[in-house]
């Protein structure tokens, strides 16, 4: 691809996502922090990317924390922000339920995101 | 480079996958416009990513090599090891420090990725690497670790393992603007075409760890929720220019839609502030007073009431609004205070949620303390909806917050908040602060809603404040 056409690619995006981000309440603005913080976990690409040409011990140690460190982002970002989400989910009709409600531990259980 | 058909089809399929990825990423993301809708845009965006990464362990060569699947799967392992646990247990009152570690390993990985590229680009005499991808390389390594080591330093604040008000040197501009200039003369002089890691591990990535940590060190407490969407955007926009480096789209659009959506949020804090991004860059605030507004204030008298007479004046109202800030977090009130809200409602009373843009200690902090209490989404306000409601409102219920409900942001053109938008708690019939102690807030200026004889404050711990209120209120 070209340059040109990065670029190109590059500044669309940037249009793109204003448009997106700017519809979104000020409610929710914690939580889409913390998914677009997942999103830009998406360097952990870079990551496997380079694995198979590095040389020698330190290129190997520098990609392998690379690597954890996108996961850790990309993993906990896009946990964290369900969990924060299921909470703004939940329906008017369950306030009537007097007794303390259970954790729901198995908020976000179903998406692996960005495990292969 | 190319020379069998199979090899250009796996390549096409692959930058399908990555297109498909994206556009996952700008769907999920336009889902997080209403809460219904959230949840489901989180997961699709959580599925592009695995289709982002699947798609690249797929590209040709990528596994190749005995020991590179291993390496790569223990990343990968040990990552999830950490982040997972971390995610699902973390307290929402300490969402602001998750969010600023997770942005802090993200910028770190960029800036170890174009350390690498480096290597392979300079050193190795690998050609891999097109020439355009030196410029692009050479800021992801700057901004990714500007904003690792600033985003662990915004950590350590909020987290009080560093003290959160501003640490100053004399002349930090000066040394700022030194080190800024470092790091980008280093990165001129090696896009010319010098090779010299030692100038790219030392005029880089240790000037821009500096500086990362320069910035963010000055910045008081009360800024916090600009410093880390300002982070936020910094690593998004490194995360692109890898894109570019590497010829990854998915990279690319992700990385921009970050950039953005940082940028927009640091605009609104800093909006609702009133205060400009250059200006806390700079540093200052947060712990630096205003003296002499101080000393005249603090010999006026307040009233000070019980939880019987706030139950009775809240149950006789028509219209409550309920003004949290992070006070009310750090005491764990946010189920005491929806019973309250309850049991009013159960009288007739009208409550409402006001939320300043700023409350609590990054965007939206408040209201997803709130959500996590059951409060209802239609309940909770935003502050240009709820402050024409105040004079209509008849007792406004301040609980734990300070600053963003400060009338001198309007009447006191010398107060450090001065111009900054408020909470127009004043304006309505009477104010009720629940507040531990006569201390000021996290800006660190006195609050002359106190002194106003149309407030009463109730002193003590915010939870135990509330729940007697809701037990007085359900014996009326």
């Amino acid at each position: 691809m070209s340059t040109i056409t990065e670029i190109a690619i590059l500044v669309l995006a940037a249009f793109v996502g204003f448009e997106v981000i700017s519809k979104v309440p000020n409610t929710l603005h914690t939580p889409l922090m913390s998914g677009t913080n997942a999103i830009h976990g998406i360097v952990l690409l870079g990551g496997l990317l380079l694995m198979h040409e590095a040389h020698g011990v330190l290129e190997h140690v520098l990609l392998v924390i690379a690597i954890t460190f996108g996961t850790i982002n990309v993993i906990g970002g896009f946990f964290v922000t369900d969990r924060m989400l299921e909470m703004f989910k939940r329906k008017p009709e369950r306030d009537q339920v007097t007794a303390p409600e259970p954790e729901r531990v198995e908020a976000g259980s179903g998406e692996q995101g960005g495990r292969p | 480079m190319i020379s069998s058909t199979v090899f250009l089809q796996r390549t096409n399929f692959i930058d399908a996958l990555y297109i498909v990825a994206f556009s996952l990423f700008i769907y999920g993301m336009s889902g997080l416009t209403g809460p219904r809708t959230a949840v489901r845009g989180n997961k699709i965006a959580a599925t592009g990513m695995a289709i982002a990464v699947i798609a690249t362990l797929l590209t040709p060569h990528v596994l190749r090599g005995s020991a590179t699947p291993w390496l790569i799967a223990l990343g990968l392992v040990i990552g999830t090891a950490i982040g997972l646990p971390a995610a699902l247990n973390v307290r929402m009152t300490a969402m602001p420090q998750m969010v600023a570690l997770f942005n802090g390993v993200g910028g770190g990985a960029v800036a170890l990725i174009a350390w690498v590229e480096y290597r392979h680009r300079f050193l190795s005499g690998t050609s891999f690497w097109a020439e355009k991808s030196e410029i692009p390389t050479l800021f992801a390594a700057i901004v990714g670790s500007i904003s690792f080591w600033g985003s662990n330093i915004a950590f350590g604040k909020l987290q009080t393992v560093l003290p959160g008000r501003p640490i100053k040197l004399p002349g930090q501009a000066v040394i700022n603007l030194c080190l800024l200039v470092i790091a980008v003369a280093s990165a001129v002089v090696l896009a010319a075409g010098t090779h010299s890691q030692a100038l790219f591990i030392l005029g880089i990535l240790v000037a821009a760890a500096l500086l990362g940590n320069m910035i963010v060190l000055p910045i008081g407490g009360a800024d916090m929720p600009v410093v880390i969407s300002l982070l936020n955007a910094f690593t998004g926009l490194s995360a692109a220019a890898t894109g570019v480096a590497l010829n990854n789209t998915a990279m690319i659009v992700a990385g921009m839609i970050v950039g953005a959506s940082g940028t927009i949020l640091t605009n609104l804090m800093a909006k609702a502030m009133n205060r400009s991004v250059p200006a806390i860059v700079a540093g200052g605030f947060g712990g630096e007073v205003a003296a002499p507004a101080r000393g005249e204030l603090e010999h006026r008298p307040v009233r000070s009431t019980s939880a019987q007479d706030v139950a009775i004046q809240l149950s006789y109202a028509h219209q409550v609004v309920i003004a949290p800030g992070y006070g009310m977090a750090v005491a764990q009130a946010q189920h005491a205070v929806r019973e309250l809200e309850k049991a009013l409602e159960a009288k007739g009373v009208t409550v409402e949620y006001a939320i300043h843009p700023v409350a609590g200690r990054m965007p939206g902090h408040m209201n997803v303390l709130l959500a996590e209490a059951d409060v209802p989404y239609d309940l909770l306000k935003e502050m240009d909806e709820i402050n024409p409601e105040f004079p209509r409102t008849d007792v406004t219920l301040v609980i734990g917050a300070n600053d963003v409900t400060n009338p001198a942001a309007k009447d006191e053109p010398g107060s450090p908040i001065y111009g900054m938008p408020i909470l127009e708690v004043n304006e309505s019939h009477s104010v009720i602060v629940l507040k531990r102690s006569m201390a000021s807030g996290f800006a660190g200026i006195d609050n002359p809603l106190f002194y106003d004889p149309k407030t009463a404050m109730l002193f003590g711990d915010a939870k135990a404040s509330v729940t007697d209120i809701t037990r007085e209120v359900q014996a009326l």
